[in-house]
């Protein structure tokens, strides 16, 4: 197992390569870098002292050198931990990231419980009562979550949270907590707001996920050996969760693996609509901008994140599952 | 049905090709065969927006801007009545200084039908014909659906908006498709390091989660390139990912495919490459394609409205719902314009359709079980 992982891990080095390669190319893309456009935005205000500067700026980033000459100081920096700095923040790009990187996990990881917690037992239901009415409403709810666009239910709860029940409008924290240091209270406030952004980011995933449950639940309800321990008289409850259960949710744990990054890419959306410090926002600005070491850095990042994801569920369905050898 | 008409359909249904049957199987399907219907017209609504919309998407009614939703009417002092609209009075809100409309029952506009407008083109002929409007001052418009910040008619736009929002997902499509299966059966085929070198291609491009890339490529359009230019670079870059999943899918069905008796038959009596991939393969495989294109078109269309709500895709001055839905962005002006979403609903109205015909034609393309 060990020597599979280590194997996957090296192997993931030259596609590691490229992706820094694409991601640094797909972000030069546009016309320009990030003073042309703040010269945009500062047309009328400019003087020729800010152009100088500018200049000065371009060099000291190596912003007038050829495009390779600028992905290697990238890269070099990179290995030894330094991913660029952020012309708009003024800051290091990694200290950017850092600070917004465990609030994008602890969302993520809220979303994957809440997504758990609601679609199996809800899966499990439909699966037992097949084509009952009950099961007929929940899979067309299932229907509606995965219809209706993330950045609208995103906007519907806002609407509600703010307008009647007088919450706050996105955000993670109250006003007060903002800019402050981590304390119990600042923890609980985040805990009450936490839960829109949870339901809101999980919605799609759930009714993915419930019909997964609920497919994979028919397919071991039909094997033989559940009719067996039917037949010599198992309590029904037994036979489900135990024997039935078991099974039937190894398809999800393996998918667990690829839902954390799905959940941290999927969620750039919903929280550029809901305003959320998280990484999100700050790609979606630093593409506005052509902040360019801050967008390559995260879409590397979230890059990075998929392929582990794509290992982990490799790892996981061999853990649960010991008919499935690794090689 | 009676009796002698069951037993034909029976007999009917031992000699049906595959084809045949999953159509049998896919007419079963109640839930689907409506949503193919919606669809179908939908499509048409788009080929037909020109004389469906009552005005032009850019036409500002100068004094009407944020007007709610406005009904017709049928019944006036003297009874039934040819359906008609009042016309507006304006005042303005003391507290929030907001314009409020009220519909005032001295001025009444008949709704006509093939009445004069706006002129646009269909099929490249200049015309003003549109299929209702209302009469008389032309000061006056009828809002089904309300107005925009500037005035402009909702139930308009959503009609111009429906051409790029259909269409980008069903080219998008295409491409895919297109790209999919031509690479995926060339891939799974011919083997060796043709099928090496696309596996690695694929797999480098599935590292990068579809939606950062979608936002990051859309970044790189250039504002200033005209709109068909830029409608088809947001389509292309939909599509960059979609092939990659349906390439995988053609060729697993290819390898297993590939020794069976008939290719090796068509292999013995000297058929082509070519003959062998397009007579027997990809009809083979056409199923599986049909399905993961039609699962596809929705996400596509999905995409399309995110990206341009963030506007990172359609851009003002061209229409689609994505970017119709920018306009209630901010929760204050959606607290007063709640008609601003209405977009959203059509959004999910054909996502919906595409979804459950996805999900028969999925259970149709397998039509040997039950």
């Amino acid at each position: 197992m060990l020597t599979y992982i280590l194997r996957r891990l090296l192997r993931l080095i030259p596609t590691l390569f490229v992706i820094s390669i694409l991601s640094f190319v797909i972000i030069q893309l546009p016309p320009g870098d990030f003073f042309d456009s703040l010269q945009a935005q500062l047309a009328e205000s400019e003087s020729r002292a800010d152009q100088q500067s500018f200049q000065a700026l371009r060099e000291q980033y190596h912003l007038d050198q050829p495009m390779w000459t600028q992905y290697l100081y990238w890269i070099g920096g990179c290995l030894q931990g330094d991913f660029g700095y952020s012309f708009e923040w003024r800051r290091p790009v990694s200290e950017l990231i850092g600070e917004r990187l465990g609030l994008t996990f602890i969302l993520s990881l809220g979303s994957l419980l809440f997504m758990w917690a609601v679609a199996i037992p809800i899966g499990i239901y439909s699966a037992r009562h097949r084509l009952s009415a009950g099961d007929y409403t929940l899979t067309f709810l299932a229907f509606i979550g995965l219809c209706v666009p993330n950045f609208i239910i995103a906007l519907v709860a806002m609407f509600v949270s703010v307008f009647w029940f007088g919450g706050s409008a996105g955000g993670l924290f109250s006003p007060e907590f903002k800019y402050v240091g981590w304390s119990l209270a600042k923890a609980w406030d985040l805990l009450r707001h936490l839960w829109i952004p949870v339901v809101v980011i999980g919605a799609a995933g759930t009714a993915t996920m419930m019909r997964l449950m609920r497919t994979s639940m028919l397919d071991v309800l039909d094997r033989p050996y559940i009719t067996t321990a039917r037949a010599k008289g198992m309590a029904e409850r037994w036979v489900i969760y135990k024997y039935a259960v078991r099974v039937a949710i190894n398809p999800m744990i393996s998918i667990m693996g690829m839902q954390i990054p799905q959940l941290v890419s999927g969620s750039i959306i919903v929280s550029i609509v809901l305003g959320l410090p998280t990484t999100g926002p700050l790609f979606y600005r630093a593409l506005e901008t052509q902040d360019m070491y801050l967008a390559g850095t995260l879409l590397m990042l979230l890059a990075v994140l998929l392929l582990l994801g794509n290992l982990l569920a490799d790892v996981l369905l061999a853990l649960v599952d010991p008919r499935i050898r690794l090689e | 049905m009676s009796e002698s008409g069951a037993s034909a359909a029976l007999a009917g249904l031992s000699t049906a090709g595959q084809w045949q049957l999953a159509w049998i199987k896919f007419r079963r399907n109640r839930v689907a065969l409506v949503s193919g219907v919606i669809l179908v017209l939908l499509y048409l609504m788009t080929l037909l927006s020109g004389f469906l919309a009552p005005y032009g998407p850019d036409h500002r009614f100068a004094r009407r801007a944020y007007v709610p939703p406005q009904g017709l009417h049928l019944f006036a002092a003297d009874g039934l009545q040819w359906p008609f609209a009042y016309g507006l009075t304006t005042s303005t809100d003391p507290q929030t200084g907001r314009t409020l409309y009220a519909g005032d029952a001295q001025r009444t506009y008949p709704l006509e039908l093939f009445t004069r407008g706006d002129a646009h083109s269909f099929l490249g002929v200049q015309t003003t014909l549109h299929v209702f409007g209302l009469g008389g001052d032309s000061e006056e418009g009828l809002f089904l659906l309300g107005t925009d910040r500037q005035g402009r008619d909702l139930l308009s736009r959503i009609l111009y908006g429906a051409r790029i929002s259909l269409t980008i997902g069903l080219i998008g499509v295409t491409i895919s498709v297109v790209l999919g299966s031509v690479l995926g059966v060339t891939s799974g085929y011919f083997g060796g390091w043709i099928d090496e070198l696309l596996q690695r291609t694929i797999e480098m491009l599935r590292a990068f989660p579809q939606i950062p890339l979608w936002m990051a490529l859309s970044a790189a359009i250039p504002p200033d390139i005209d709109q068909v230019t830029s409608y088809f670079m947001i389509t292309l870059i939909l599509s960059l990912l979609g092939w990659t999943a349906l390439a995988r899918i053609v060729r697993g069905k290819v390898l297993s495919l590939r020794n069976e008796e008939f290719v090796a038959a068509a292999q013995l009596m000297g058929a082509s490459h070519k003959r062998i991939i397009f007579r027997h393969l990809i009809p083979g495989v056409m199923g599986e394609i049909i399905v993961v294109a039609t699962i596809a078109v929705p996400t596509m269309i999905l995409a399309e409205s995110a990206l341009s709500f963030l506007n990172l895709g359609i851009r003002p001055p061209m229409t689609s719902w994505g970017v119709l839905l920018q306009e209630g962005r901010n929760l204050t002006t959606l607290y007063f314009h709640q008609w601003l979403l209405l977009p959203a609903l059509f959004i999910v109205v054909v996502v919906l359709c595409f979804n459950f015909l996805g999900d028969a034609f999925r259970d149709a393309a397998d039509p040997y079980t039950n």
